[in-house]
């Protein structure tokens, strides 16, 4: 297999800032503010966040094609601000798949190879065996355009997988395929990237694509880094309203806290008290905000809070429900409906929660 | 907030980039030189003027031995290094000046001592034949004049013995130079000027108008009218290459065979003795044939992107067919008919040959600014300020067309047609349309076919039986060189150019430097300037050499200087194409190829060029016809070193000698003909056209016809 005898390398961005100018306006603004990240060896860090949030810009910055305005980035422990895209060891999947459609699937893999003067036959026998990692053994010979969208993904991945990068960088490269075949293809890049043990780093803006691919996911927001956490932390425990939100649908009741005892505390709502679960101690009177997750609510006859039902779909798998508590409208996800009381609009319910399924901000 | 680190690193990686940094700087070295240099040296030589302050040879006007004097003004001994002559104003007008000279190599030869105590004057001298012909020759080039002066030698005995020159005539020129803006009023206010530049716009607007109108026609009829017969449909389309890939004066000849003096309609069908076709109406009309079908290909892209369903809308709303085609086709492409009028305009106004050819005396600014250079006088100044004039003329129209008509062009029709149109089954439009097309297009074609005949038939106008006497002719008076040359220059241009070009689209489409933003503009600019323009300006920026000082002057009538005059005609075509070419390309197969390790000059050539190669070929062949059947600039630079088959074809027309003409002209079509057909050959087996892209056909066509662009 290849990449036996090559480490993988860690990746450390120290304070790296870009500054664009607005065409229309001509002022600067801060692309990229202050991030700083420590990309271990061998793991799989996504960068997540809505589109302009400068997360392809931070990958561009990693593989040379930007420079920072401000800090400098590491690889493997070598300062690379300076080197050239070519000079640096990394190599991309590019949204697009950049494929370079004169030349059969052979010859774009490599590529890479050539330019490194490997010998022929060594070439022969690293891009089959890396052809035969991404199942594509026998497609030698194929032209780019002859090949599904699914097809020309693992040409890609395979064409930056044989040089053996240090680091592996990744440009939303499911984007364009459609969404069977990209949860596909996403278990098939977590499982080439767990054999070959090699430094991922993952642009995206799909936070399910993220959070089943990562070990580590860095969520951006309008240039700074939002969160950073494994893909549990980031869903249960949210550090903002705005990661919460980005990160799956979400609740958010408003209230004022009660004071915390053992690891609970109570919240003072506008139609009840509830309890949640905190690491940190809350003291009595600091207004505070609930999170908490359409699934982890259970509307009943019974429970801690009333509501008003005012909508009600069935969705499959689920029954959709939007509920009036107090002023605040909340989503909630019934999972399995069949044997429960099916709720209808107009319908008075109550809602509640485990304390260890909320989240306080 | 500090941009500097990105713009510090951004340099450290662009100069960590030789091969790039090499080609930048040897592409912005040639553009500057071969573009930018002569059209300023137009500029200067407008508003520079020589002064005339003559001096007589104090000595020699009053017969007297030499006496040499030092600088001061002392009398000099014989035997020192240093020594002057006294210059005297023949009236007086002129205070006393002591030129120093070299008594080794001649007479006056000490242009670099004069001009280091006068402050860059030079010395002339002026020189009288026996044929009572008058120069003024540069004392250090005098052994370089070969037709003046046939018994001079440069020392001063023999300047003394030269029969009928009286020495006291012999006068020293010394050239005071003057910056003034008097050239431009003194123009201005010449007849002939003033009449050229009325003649030139009239030509552009009526050119403009026609073409228009019978491209609109064409491209009406194509897009909207259901043509039944396929014969029909392939006409159309010969007829609308035909002018774009022929020499620019064919139609000239023709029009004086078929409706001349001797015409073979206006004499031999119709009687008619006294028809002119010289003078306005015959430019308008050949100009017109040769341009429309650039405006029909134009406008039959915007034609194709209108959507049909709005005009079915207008239809529904109970609009008829004409009504529809005013108030709806017609505003849509306003902009696109601008447009197509300015470039048009601009191809009339910069148009040497037809003129030249078919003009008579019907003088455009591009002919007067010939015979001012070529002719008695030699007015470089009032030429010179005659080719600002024209240049920014045309620099004005190629601005409005190419920053507002475009823009505005692209921003009404950029969407595509959503579905297929209907086309028009109505006979009472259809016939007469089909009909009216189908008269112009075979009056094109006859156009065409006279030129061979005019080479075959014996005497045109008098005797039409078959003969190949005029072919015997043409290989007898250097016709072979002719060819050899022409085809020599044009296919050593060729490869150049469509490198350059490639690579000059490489650079604006894909990279990121300073000066990009200009690279791209001088070589749009060229694309705008006319041919003769750039001809004025080559001969005033190397016939000295660069700056006058000699440097590179050798490239001056040299094989080397009409090659790179084919270069910048044809560099804006190829570039054009290269630019549209490389735009359909991701940026991120070069990034990804740059990403896995290739530096630029391996991207380039093992992604980029591969990726272009329909349009580098195209370009190819473009340069080529361009250059096979360049005139305007040309004409103005070769040298009797080189014969050049459009060169020769002007000069038979001029005599009147149509037959040679005709058959030059002949075998110039068949050569670029079948350089067209080998490349729609090429272009069609071994084009990327088959897996990469789909669109490309209708790409390489576009490329040969922006051809039509060059005269």
């Amino acid at each position: 297999m290849p990449n036996q005898n090559k480490s993988p390398k860690g990746v450390v961005l120290d304070h790296i800032s870009k500054i664009y100018k607005d065409p229309k306006t001509g002022k600067e603004f801060y692309a990229v503010h202050d991030v700083t990240l420590d990309i271990a060896p061998g793991s799989f860090v996504t960068l997540l966040g809505p589109s302009g949030c400068g997360k392809t810009t931070t990958l561009r910055m990693i593989a040379g094609f930007e420079s920072p305005d401000e800090g400098e980035i590491y690889l493997g422990g070598e300062p690379i601000n300076a080197l050239t895209p070519n000079k640096r060891d990394t190599a991309m999947v590019f949204q697009s798949y950049a494929l370079f459609p004169h030349y059969n699937v052979y010859d774009n893999v490599a590529y890479g190879l050539k330019l490194r003067g490997v010998p022929k036959d060594e070439i022969k026998r690293r891009v089959t065996d890396i052809l035969a990692l991404v199942e594509l053994s026998g497609m030698e010979q194929r032209m780019t355009n002859q090949l599904s969208g699914g097809q020309q993904q693992r040409v890609a991945l395979a064409r930056a997988l044989v040089v053996e990068p240090g680091v592996l960088l990744f440009d939303e490269p499911l984007s364009n395929l459609d969404a069977k075949l990209r949860v596909q293809m996403r278990t098939e890049i977590r499982r080439i990237q767990q054999t070959l043990g090699i430094t991922a780093i993952y642009v995206t803006h799909d936070q399910s694509e993220a959070m089943s691919i990562s070990d580590q996911i860095i969520l951006m927001k309008s240039g700074v880094i939002a969160q950073m956490g494994s893909p549990t932390e980031i869903y249960y425990r949210p550090n903002s309203e705005f990661v919460a939100d980005f990160i799956g649908e979400c609740n958010f009741l408003h209230g004022t806290s009660l004071g915390t005892q053992q690891g609970e505390t109570r919240v003072q709502l506008p139609v009840g008290t509830v309890s949640v679960a905190t690491e940190t101690a809350y003291d009595a009177g600091i207004p505070c905000e609930i999170v908490v997750r359409p699934e982890a609510i259970i509307i009943g006859d019974e429970g801690m809070l009333p509501c008003k039902v005012e909508l009600s779909c069935f969705m499959g798998s689920y029954q959709n429900y939007h509920v009036r508590v107090g002023d605040t409208l909340v989503k909630i996800t019934d999972n399995c409906p069949v044997n429960k009381k099916i709720f209808q609009v107009g319908d008075s319910a109550f809602i509640s929660f485990d304390s260890a399924c909320a989240h306080l901000l | 907030m500090s941009k500097r680190q990105s713009a510090a690193l951004d340099r450290k990686k662009f100069f960590g980039d030789p091969v790039m940094v090499i080609t930048i700087i040897v592409l912005s070295i040639f553009l500057a030189l071969f573009i930018l240099y002569p059209l300023s040296m137009l500029l200067v030589d407008s508003v520079l003027i020589k002064g005339n302050d003559l001096y007589s040879v104090a000595d020699y006007a009053g017969n007297a031995d030499p006496v040499y004097y030092t600088g001061d003004g002392a009398v000099a001994s014989q035997d020192q290094d240093q020594i002057f002559a006294l210059l005297r104003s023949p009236d007086g007008s002129l205070p006393d000046q002591y030129a120093p000279l070299y008594r080794s190599t001649g007479f006056f030869a000490a242009k670099a001592q004069l001009r280091d105590t006068r402050g860059g004057a030079k010395v002339y001298l002026k020189v009288v034949n026996s044929q009572d012909k008058t120069a003024y020759v540069a004392l250090d080039e005098l052994d370089k004049v070969a037709n003046v002066p046939l018994t001079y030698l440069p020392n001063n005995r023999l300047i003394r013995d030269m029969t009928g020159v009286d020495p006291a005539a012999l006068c020293v020129h010394i050239d005071a130079s003057v910056w003034t803006l008097d050239t431009f009023p003194r123009i201005f206010s010449d007849y002939i000027f003033n009449n050229a530049l009325k003649n030139t716009l009239l030509l552009g607007a009526l050119t403009g108008i026609f073409s228009l109108l019978i491209g609109l026609l064409f491209a009406y009829v194509d897009v909207y009218v259901h043509i039944r017969s396929r014969f029909s449909k392939k006409l159309f389309d010969v007829v609308s290459m035909l002018p774009v890939v022929s020499p620019p004066f064919v139609l000239s000849l023709s029009m004086i065979l078929l409706f001349g003096r001797g015409g073979l309609i206006t004499r031999k069908l119709l009687g008619i003795y006294d028809s002119d076709v010289y003078g306005m109406w015959g430019i308008v009309i050949v100009q017109t044939l040769t341009f429309f079908p650039v405006v029909y290909l134009m406008l039959k892209g915007l034609l194709k992107n209108i959507d049909p369903s709005m005009e079915e809308a207008a239809r529904d709303m109970g609009a008829s067919r004409w009504k529809v085609f005013m108030t709806v086709t017609l505003p849509l492409m306003l902009p696109g008919l601008g447009n197509a009028f300015l470039v048009t305009f601009i191809e009339s106004v910069a148009d040497f040959a037809n003129p030249m050819i078919i003009g008579g005396s019907y003088d455009t600014l591009a002919t007067t600014i010939y015979l001012r250079i070529t002719g008695g006088t030699y007015d470089i100044n009032g030429a010179s300020a005659m080719a600002v004039v024209l240049l920014f003329l045309t620099l004005f129209m190629f601005m409005i067309q190419k920053f507002v008509l475009e823009k505005k062009t692209a921003a009404t029709l950029s969407g595509k047609a959503s579905r297929a149109r209907m086309l028009i089954e109505d006979k009472s439009v259809r016939y007469p349309l089909t009909v009216l097309c189908m008269t112009i297009s075979l009056f094109v074609v006859l156009m065409y076919i006279a030129v061979p005949f005019g080479a075959l038939f014996k005497l045109w106008g008098r005797d039409y039986s078959l003969s190949t006497r005029w072919f015997e002719q043409m290989f007898h008076e250097g016709g072979w060189k002719a060819f050899q040359d022409s085809f020599l220059l044009s296919i050593i241009a060729s490869p150049v150019t469509a490198l350059l070009s490639m690579i000059i689209s490489y650079l604006v489409v894909k990279r990121k430097f300073h000066g990009k933003g200009l690279i791209e503009f001088v070589s749009m600019l060229a694309m705008a300037v006319p041919g003769t323009v750039l001809g004025v300006g080559f001969i005033r920026g190397f016939s000295g050499g660069i700056f006058r000082t000699g440097f590179l002057q050798s490239i001056y009538g040299s094989g080397l200087i009409l090659v790179i005059v084919f270069v910048v005609r044809s560099l804006p075509v190829g570039t054009r194409s290269g630019i549209s070419a490389l735009r359909q390309i991701d940026k991120s197969i070069e990034e990804s190829a740059y990403d896995m390790g290739a530096g630029s000059g391996k991207v380039f050539m093992t992604v980029t060029l591969p990726l272009i190669k329909d349009s580098f070929f195209s370009g190819l062949v473009t340069t080529f016809v361009r250059s096979i059947t360049a005139i305007s600039a040309v004409i103005l630079l070769v040298t009797p070193r080189f014969l050049l088959i459009t060169c020769r074809i002007n000069e038979y027309a001029e005599k009147g000698e149509f037959g040679v003409a005709c058959a030059y002209a002949t075998i110039l079509i068949a050569i670029t003909y079948t350089a067209i057909v080998i490349m729609n050959v090429v272009l069609k087996y071994f084009g990327t056209s088959r897996n990469a892209k789909p669109k490309k056909e209708r790409k390489a066509r576009k490329g040969v016809s922006s051809n039509a662009e060059s005269e």
